[in-house]
């Protein structure tokens, strides 16, 4: 090989940098940041404290993560449920209509999710949709209040979020080798072996970075809990950015930050380890 | 087994009609002659023609179109030469900077929201059009990175050998045959870095000052007061100009070669 590669210097060197500059710094900065104290002129004091990481566990902050956790939790959890069988119905389509198919789910996956979240509110308000059709239907004498509920918060998470899940389990399912099935059918396993022995370990890659790709961003989406679960803090995303925008806690906003980061960097080992037994399981 | 393949396309049916129908009933609203019933009372641009009408919002939206064109450029060169230089070469710290890519894909929009925040803050850099700049070229990169990677990798090798034996310099190699055949997804990871950039809202929310205003920031306070026929009509812009580069973008990826 060439000794001078100016080529090759220019193209790592700059991503090199960037990737350092905007992602690996930053990220140490708000760690450290983590372990400072509350400044009075400044946004930090520098002196060391642990107390920010003890404030998240005060029952107060301690009840917004729980019930962010549970947020998340069963939209990822909808998200799975409605998400895993529809794209294994979309690798069972034929051939020819499943890039079209891909395409319908794709363009959800790439607008913008204020902008759909939006649309959820249309949909949920008092004089909106959901309620003139439940009225219509008389199933219903008077309009539901849907909007700023629990339940609307969900709805409008599993609906911005639903296509991050679709799409990584369709790429692990298209995959799957179907000889597998058929050679487990053929020694004798029935349905639910098949599915419990084959397809969901082969397929778990998929189902760790559906879940990651849904739950992770589930934390944080202030904007849906401000549009469709109205004043109250709901979820750990309202509490970290009222930490920088209205309480000035620098610190403590950053603590969450970093229990959000923590969280990302377990799920995506979870993921690597199971990448690589899927892909171990699946030689000949 | 028929009965069952009708089931299959109910549910199929039932869940587009769910990721579908909420964007298309803001689509026909936007275009109903009346501020407040949802009844439909006729065909109206009125809505189109009040956000045209608002210098302000003009401005904001020039605002967010530069920011995306600049920032999906420079991504787009930093992400592609990462991806050639990722495919081509070995270097020290090369599965470093790969987990790093997709460390930074993966990270909610809001700890990275907040890091550059603190980042900006530290140097002393006044938060407006620099910051949101360097903040959405930094979320850009990884999706050029993947989207140019996936089609390197169904590249055939010899081509690059037969340039390198006919004394192509690794430069006239790079310009001549790599990137050529791979403009397509360059353009579709430009195109999908633009619609990024046109409609985030998590990362600006956090680097951006008041001198500088941006699309969605200006949509999500307006939500925020309630639903007006404007925003129907202003989102479904968005929703327009997204869709028509995705299609593109989606074309120049499947296009065979």
């Amino acid at each position: 090989m060439r000794i001078r590669e100016p080529f090759k210097l220019v193209a790592v060197g700059m991503i090199g940098f960037w990737l350092t500059a905007f992602a690996l710094l930053p990220n140490l900065l708000v760690v450290i940041a983590s372990v400072l104290e509350r400044g009075s002129d400044e946004f930090v004091a520098f002196a060391l404290t642990l107390d920010s990481y003890r404030r998240l566990l005060d029952p107060l902050y301690l009840g917004v993560l729980l019930d962010s956790l549970w947020l998340a939790g069963v939209t990822t959890a909808l998200c799975l449920l409605l998400g895993y069988p529809f794209a294994y119905l979309l690798t069972r389509m034929p051939a020819r209509w499943r890039p079209a198919l891909l395409l319908l789910v794709i363009i959800p996956f790439w607008t913008s999710s204020l902008v759909r979240t939006y649309a959820m509110v249309i949909i949920l308000q008092t004089n909106g949709w959901l309620n003139q059709i439940l009225l219509g239907l008389g199933l219903i004498t008077e309009p539901l209040e849907l909007l700023y509920t629990e339940p609307a918060v969900i709805a409008g998470m599993l609906y911005t979020l639903l296509p991050f899940m679709i799409l990584p389990l369709y790429a692990v399912l298209e995959k799957l080798d179907r000889r597998l099935i058929e050679a487990a059918r053929d020694l004798g396993a029935g349905r639910v072996t098949i599915f419990r022995r084959i397809i969901l370990p082969l397929t778990l890659p998929g189902i760790i970075a559906g879940c990651m790709l849904t739950f992770l961003p589930g934390l944080g989406m202030f904007y849906v809990a401000d549009l469709l679960g109205g004043a109250r803090t709901l979820l750990v995303g309202n509490l970290i950015r009222d930490q920088f925008l209205s309480a000035r806690d620098w610190p403590f906003g950053a603590a969450a930050s970093t229990l959000l980061t923590g969280l990302m960097l377990l799920l995506l080992w979870a993921y690597y380890l199971s990448s690589r037994r899927a892909s171990r399981g699946a030689l000949p | 087994m028929n009965l069952r393949g009708a089931a299959r396309i109910a549910y199929l049916i039932l869940i587009y009609g769910f990721l579908y129908l909420p964007i298309l009933v803001l689509i026909v609203y936007s275009f109903n002659d009346s501020k407040y019933s949802l009844e439909w009372q006729g065909m109206t641009w009125t809505w189109y023609q009040n956000l045209f009408d608002d210098p302000d919002l003009l401005q904001v939206a020039l605002n967010s179109t530069l920011i995306a064109t600049l920032s999906a450029t420079v991504a787009t060169g930093i992400g592609t030469l990462a991806a050639v230089a990722l495919y081509r070469y070995e270097f020290f710290g090369k599965p470093l900077l790969q987990s790093l890519i997709f460390v930074l894909m993966m990270t909610p929009d809001i700890v990275m929201g907040i890091a550059l925040l603190i980042l900006f803050v530290s140097l002393s850099l006044p938060l407006g059009f620099w910051t949101l700049l360097l903040a959405h070229i930094t979320f850009n990169i990884p999706f050029v990175v993947v989207t140019v990677l996936s089609r390197i990798s169904g590249f055939d090798r010899h081509l690059i050998e037969a340039a390198k034996d006919l004394g192509a310099t690794e430069f006239q190699t790079v310009r001549r045959i790599v990137l050529p055949l791979l403009m397509p997804a360059v353009a579709a990871g430009w195109l999908l870095s633009f619609t990024l950039s046109m409609d985030d809202v998590m990362v600006s929310f956090f680097v951006t000052g008041p001198t500088f205003e941006i699309l969605p920031l200006k949509i999500y306070s307006m939500v925020r007061l309630g639903v007006t026929p404007e925003i129907n009509a202003l989102c479904t812009i968005m929703l327009g100009v997204t869709l028509l580069l995705i299609l593109i973008a989606q074309l120049l990826l499947h296009e065979r070669s």
